[in-house]
């Protein structure tokens, strides 16, 4: 399975992600970097976390308008599965490419720890290896994470069951609204998250929970 | 040359905690009767040319484009 990973200046989070995706496809993914109008044919993109351009003006609105966003969006409009973790999160919401907004942390303080999630739809290109409802551990390392949207957009998303991680057994760092973690697009193929899945895919991390949502997306068995 | 400044709000309804705080730091420096504090941005753009009416197009179209996230916020274009 081939995976590639977005790079913009500022993102800390690359290393790892690369090093997870490397571990769970059994290859390493290409990178592509903010300047290229190009993907490379791969079967899953990620935009992993970190400060890109110094979270300059909102997090995530600077690199949202590089170059290899516009691909990136023309890769999801043909359907490839994009996820975007934490930055790569608000770099989606600044794109357009997921609705809704992530605002300042509602404690005001950076929050790194570990939460729990629910899988609040299991049946996504990205959830299909949990079962409904699971709970699993994430950590969670941000400022600006607190999911908002108007009510109309609200609606729609719950409705059509776009929630796909929730924050349980109140852990909900940052106040988002309804325990919001992670929506996907109404095409259900580019999710974006707050959480970091990839720092809990071996057993060296204190556990795999977050492997799961990689081998989904990759479509390697459970 | 045309200079323009451009303010950015968040949008009524859309929680504030860095507002919040503000308010609470007047309320503890002493100042009585602060009812509420919203956070904006101001950005103070030049352009080139004289035409006017271009530049209010365009002071939109970037506010549209990325000085402002319409999701949550508001903006104002005013030419000085």
């Amino acid at each position: 399975m081939k995976s590639a990973v977005v790079l913009l200046p500022g993102l800390n989070r690359d290393r790892d992600m690369i090093a997870a995706l490397t571990k769970i496809s059994g290859k390493p993914p290409v990178t592509v970097w903010q300047t290229e109008t190009e993907i490379p044919d791969v079967d899953l993109i990620v935009i992993p976390g970190g400060f890109s351009y110094g979270d300059y003006l909102r997090c995530g609105a600077i690199g949202a308008r590089k170059p290899v966003m516009q691909a990136v969006a023309e890769k999801a409009k043909k359907g490839v599965p994009v996820i975007g973790v934490c930055n790569g999160f608000q770099i989606l919401l600044e794109a357009g490419l997921l609705p809704g907004a992530l605002m300042r942390n509602k404690s005001l303080k950076f929050v790194c720890r570990e939460v729990k999630l629910s899988v609040a739809n299991a049946n996504t290109l990205f959830t299909r290896n949990y079962a409904p409802g699971q709970v699993i551990r994430a950590p969670v390392a941000h400022h600006d994470g607190n999911f908002f949207a108007d009510a109309e957009t609200l609606a729609r998303i719950e409705g059509e069951g776009r929630v796909v991680f929730r924050y349980a057994e109140n852990t909900n760092p940052n106040g988002s609204i309804n325990d919001i973690a992670g929506i996907m697009n109404a095409s259900g193929n580019v999710l974006g998250l707050m959480p970091h899945p990839e720092d809990l895919i071996e057993a060296a991390h204190g556990g795999i929970d977050g492997r799961g949502l990689f081998e989904s997306a990759l479509g390697i068995a459970a | 040359m045309i200079k323009a400044r451009v303010t950015v709000t968040l949008k009524n309804g859309v929680l504030d905690p860095q507002g919040k705080a503000i308010e609470g730091a007047l309320g503890t420096l002493g100042f009585s009767g602060v009812g509420q504090v919203r956070q904006g941005k101001v950005f103070d753009v030049q352009l080139e040319g004289t035409d006017t009416a271009k530049a209010e197009t365009d002071l939109k179209a970037m506010c549209e484009k990325l000085l402002a996230n319409t999701v949550i916020e508001n903006y104002s274009v005013t030419l000085t």
